[in-house]
């Protein structure tokens, strides 16, 4: 393997790791490729860790100096930093949610409700439903 | 939501309108409409009551007194029914358009 030089596997791995933990809200506000926002950043850190794979035995390898293995170790390490704060949110803060035992279930009839949209004007659900076949109703958390 | 909108064609032509919920206030939402291009309705639920009606209220989900509806997807019949639901266990997680879709053939 060739060693002299910049080692750029090591530059791609890091930027790469930071580019899939910024995904997860590009996926989320431009794309709607997936509808599990996660799968992108997944994907792009196990491409990061084979580049850092790869970079680290570059730096590690004996002809090279000091600077390349403590730059190297620190980039690496920084990138698990992210991996780790990407994996707590994405596994962790994501699936803290509350019981909802009482959630209408299959079977049974949905509340009723009368709420405004955003031209103020009021939109109930049995109204909705006298004028269809079915409604989707779909709860989100927000614009935030 | 932006799937649903993508298929918006397929969920008219199955009868079924969707209906969006969040705490919001409608100025919010304006500017998600705007960006988006919702063509169904986005209603704004500022004090909770619906959403805690369904039992979907995350409390102090964004920080300390600031709560927001858990994602959740209900198909309704005409009767008023619910056909069927998805709630995730991951907000990172949604249900697919697709699916949803195939459900709609089900409704009476």
């Amino acid at each position: 393997m060739k060693t002299k030089g910049f080692n750029w596997q090591i530059l791609i791995g890091f930027l790469l790791s930071l580019f899939a933990f910024a995904s997860v809200p590009m996926v989320f506000s431009q794309w709607s490729v997936s509808t599990d926002y996660r799968s992108l950043g997944v994907v792009l850190f196990v491409i990061a860790a084979i580049f850092f794979v790869i970079g680290l035995r570059r730096a590690f390898s004996a002809e090279r100096g000091k600077f390349s293995k403590i730059s190297a170790s620190i980039l690496t390490l920084l990138s698990c930093v992210v991996f780790g704060l990407f994996v707590y949110l994405a596994f962790f803060m994501a699936t803290a949610l509350p019981k909802s035992a009482g959630v209408p279930q299959v079977g049974q009839k949905a509340h009723d409700f009368t709420l405004t949209d955003t031209n103020g004007k009021q939109v109930s659900l049995s109204e909705t439903l006298s004028k269809q076949k079915g409604v989707l109703l779909v709860f989100y958390r927000g614009y935030w | 939501m932006r799937g649903i909108q993508q298929n918006i064609d397929k969920f008219t032509a199955a009868g079924v309108a969707p209906i969006a919920i969040s705490v919001d206030p409608p100025e919010t939402s304006r500017d998600l409409v705007d960006r988006y291009k919702f063509t169904f309705p986005i209603l704004s639920d500022p004090t909770l009551e619906t959403i805690r009606r369904y039992d979907l209220v995350h409390e102090n989900a964004v920080e300390e007194g600031v709560s927001v509806a858990r994602p959740g997807e209900f198909l309704i019949d005409s009767t008023g029914t619910i056909r069927w639901l998805n709630l995730t266990e991951n907000y990172w997680v949604r249900a697919n358009p697709d699916e949803i879709i195939e459900k709609t053939k089900s409704l009476p």
